[in-house]
C-alpha cells in the first residue's frame, strides 16, 4: 500500500489501497460460500446422498441463504456470560483470519502488503487464532464450551510446534520468509517444488503430509475436531452462540482452513506457478487460476478427511503431535539445513 | 503529523493503558487479555521501529504461546480474588519500594545508554539497505554473540530440565497405554469363543 501512496499520491493511492483490500474480502468471501457448498457436497456424496440441493440450482446458493438465516435472527446472550468477551471472541477471530491475507500472493506482484516477513506474520496471526475459541469458550460461563475452548487451546499450541518446525525447512530451501520469493524459488516445473525437487522430496514429501495433518489439527477439523465434537460437548465453544456472533465463528474457521490450503499450495506446491513451468510475465490473471484451482484441490482433500476419518481420541491427538510430528519435524529441519549447508550444488560455483 | 507519528502515539497510548488495566482490573482473565493487548501494541511498536522480524517473534512466542499457557492457568484456577485483594495495603510499601528500584534502574540504564550510544561511532553496516531483518539479526547472532546465544539456549534447557523434574512423579500401579501392542493386536488374541449349554450359562 506504500507503494501505492508513493505511486499516486496519498489520497488516490489510499483509495486504490483500501479498494484493493476490498476486492480481496469480497473474492474471498464468495470463494468460501462455495468452498462451503463443496464441502457439503463433497461430505454428502461419499455418504451417498445429495447434500444441499433445494435452493438454487444444484443448491448453488445454499450458503447465501444460510447467510441470510444467520443474519436475521436474534442474538442471544447468555444472562451468566460475560458480556464483551463474549462479542469480542468472534469479532477477534473474523478479524484475524482475514488480516492474515493481506500477505498472500495470488500471482506475480496481486499482494496486498509484500512483506519480508511474510511468512512469519501468517504464522503469528495464526497462533493468535486460538484467543477467540479460548475467550468464546470462557465468556460463554458454561461446562461445554469451557471444555471446548481448554481443548483448542492446548491443541493449537501443540501443533503449532510441527507446522513452525516444518515452515523453517521450507524457508531453509528458499532462503527467504518473503511469500513471492518462496513461490518463486520453485517457477521451474513441478520437480522444482519444494514437496517433490529431487533429493529433497524424501524429506519435503512428508513434510507436506506433516504439515497437512496439523492444518487439520490447527483449524479444529475433523478427525481432530474435538473442540466442538457434538458427541461429547455439543458444539464445544460455540454452543452458547447464534446468529451473527456463530456466523463469524464458523467464516472465521473456514477462511482459517482456506488459508492452510493457500499456504500448503505457496510453500510446497509451486503457488501460481504451472507444474510445467512459470506462467509468463504478462499472464497474471492466469496464475491467479492456477492458484485458485490448486486451493481447490487441496481443499477438496480437507473434504474428503473430514468425510473418511473417524474423529481421533484426545491423548492420541496429543501423543501424534508430541511424540511423532514434533521429532519427525525436527530431524527433518536438521536433515534440510545440512543439505542446505554442505550438500546443495552452489549455484555460484564456489565449494558450499 | 505523518502517518507513522499518529501510529506510534496511538500504539503506545494503547500499550501504556492497558498496561496499567492489567494491574486495575478486577478480573484476572480481563487481566492476561490487556496484557495480550500490551504485548501486540509493543509489537506494533516494533513495526514502526522496522524491526518486524522482532515483532512477528514478539507475536509468536509471547503472545501466540506464553499468555496462552498465561490465560490456561488463570481459567483454571478458582481462586477469590476478594480474599486475596485484602493483603493489598499491607503490601504497598514494599510493592512501592520495589517499583521505585525498577524506576531509578530503568532510568539509568536509559541515560547511560544514550550517553553510550553518543560516544559510539554509527554502526557500520556496509549494505543496510540490502539485508533483511532476519538477515542481520542472524548474522551478529551467529558469529559475534555465539557464545552467549548458545549460553542463553542451554539455561533455556536446564530450566526445561528442571521443570520436567520438578513435576515428574512415577507412581505405582498406573496403567500405561503402549501404542504398538494396542495396534499390534490381533482378533485371536481379544476374542474367545465360548460355547455355551442352552440353559445353564457361562
Amino acid at each position: 500500500m506504500s507503494d501505492l501512496i508513493t505511486q499516486y499520491g496519498p489520497l488516490w493511492g489510499f483509495f486504490l489501497g483500501v479498494g484493493q483490500i476490498f476486492a480481496i474480502l469480497v473474492m474471498l468471501l464468495l470463494t468460501l460460500a462455495f468452498i462451503l457448498l463443496f464441502d457439503r457436497k463433497v461430505w454428502a456424496a461419499v455418504m451417498l446422498r445429495k447434500g444441499p440441493n433445494v435452493v438454487g440450482p444444484f443448491g448453488l446458493l445454499q450458503s447465501f441463504s444460510d447467510f441470510l438465516k444467520f443474519v436475521l435472527k436474534e442474538i442471544v446472550i447468555p444472562a451468566g456470560a460475560n458480556k464483551t468477551v463474549f462479542i469480542l471472541a468472534p469479532l477477534i477471530t473474523f478479524v484475524l483470519a482475514c488480516i492474515a491475507w493481506a500477505v498472500v500472493p495470488f500471482a506475480e506482484g496481486w499482494v496486498i502488503a509484500d512483506l519480508n516477513v511474510g511468512i512469519l506474520y501468517i504464522f503469528a496471526i495464526s497462533s493468535l487464532g486460538v484467543y477467540g475459541i479460548i475467550m468464546g469458550g470462557w465468556a460463554s460461563n458454561s461446562k461445554y464450551p469451557f471444555l471446548g475452548g481448554l481443548r483448542s487451546a492446548a491443541q493449537m499450541v501443540s501443533y503449532e510446534v510441527s507446522i513452525g518446525f516444518v515452515i523453517i525447512t521450507v524457508l531453509l530451501l528458499a532462503g527467504s520468509m518473503n511469500l513471492t520469493t518462496i513461490v518463486n524459488a520453485q517457477q521451474d516445473g513441478i520437480w522444482r517444488w519444494h514437496a517433490f525437487a529431487w533429493p529433497t522430496i524424501f524429506v519435503m514429501l512428508p513434510m507436506l503430509v506433516i504439515f497437512f495433518i496439523s492444518a487439520l489439527a490447527e483449524t479444529n477439523r475433523p478427525p481432530f475436531d474435538l473442540p466442538e465434537a457434538e458427541s461429547e460437548l455439543v458444539a464445544g465453544y460455540q454452543v452458547e452462540y447464534s446468529a451473527t456472533p456463530y456466523l463469524l465463528f464458523m467464516i472465521g474457521e473456514y477462511l482459517n482452513i482456506v488459508l492452510m490450503c493457500a499456504m500448503m499450495a505457496i510453500l510446497f506446491l509451486g503457488g501460481w506457478h504451472l507444474p510445467w513451468g512459470p506462467v509468463p510475465a504478462g499472464y497474471e490473471f492466469l496464475g491467479f487460476v492456477v492458484f485458485y484451482v490448486k486451493i481447490w484441490i487441496l481443499f477438496f482433500m480437507f473434504a474428503m478427511v473430514k468425510a473418511l476419518v473417524p474423529r481421533y481420541r484426545y491423548d492420541q491427538l496429543m501423543r501424534l503431535g508430541w511424540k511423532i510430528f514434533l521429532p519427525t519435524s525436527l530431524v527433518a529441519v536438521a536433515l534440510i539445513a545440512g543439505w542446505v549447508a554442505y550438500g546443495r550444488p552452489n549455484l555460484l560455483g564456489g565449494a558450499a | 503529523m505523518t502517518l507513522a507519528a499518529i501510529a506510534f502515539y496511538v500504539l503506545a497510548a494503547i500499550a501504556v493503558v492497558s498496561a496499567f488495566a492489567v494491574i486495575a482490573a478486577r478480573n484476572p482473565v480481563h487481566s492476561v487479555l490487556f496484557l495480550i493487548l500490551t504485548f501486540f501494541s509493543a509489537a506494533g511498536l516494533f513495526v514502526l521501529m522496522g524491526a518486524e522480524f522482532l515483532a512477528m517473534l514478539l507475536v509468536v512466542v509471547y503472545v501466540g504461546a506464553v499468555a496462552v499457557l498465561f490465560l490456561f492457568v488463570v481459567m483454571m484456577l478458582d481462586v477469590d480474588f476478594v480474599e486475596l485483594k485484602q493483603g493489598f495495603l499491607s503490601y504497598l510499601p514494599i510493592g512501592a519500594l520495589v517499583a521505585l528500584a525498577l524506576f531509578a534502574e530503568l532510568g539509568l540504564v536509559a541515560s547511560a545508554a544514550g550517553q553510550a550510544e553518543a560516544a559510539r561511532p554509527a554502526i557500520a553496516l556496509n549494505d543496510a539497505a540490502a539485508i533483511t531483518n532476519a538477515e542481520a539479526i542472524g548474522r551478529v547472532l551467529y558469529t559475534q554473540h555465539l557464545l552467549l546465544f548458545q549460553l542463553a539456549g542451554l539455561v533455556l534447557l536446564v530450566a526445561m530440565i528442571g521443570a520436567i523434574v520438578l513435576t515428574l512423579r512415577h507412581r505405582p500401579g498406573v496403567k500405561r497405554q503402549d501404542v504398538a501392542r494396542q495396534v499390534g493386536r490381533r482378533r485371536s488374541q481379544g476374542v474367545e469363543l465360548k460355547d455355551v449349554r442352552p440353559g445353564q450359562g457361562l
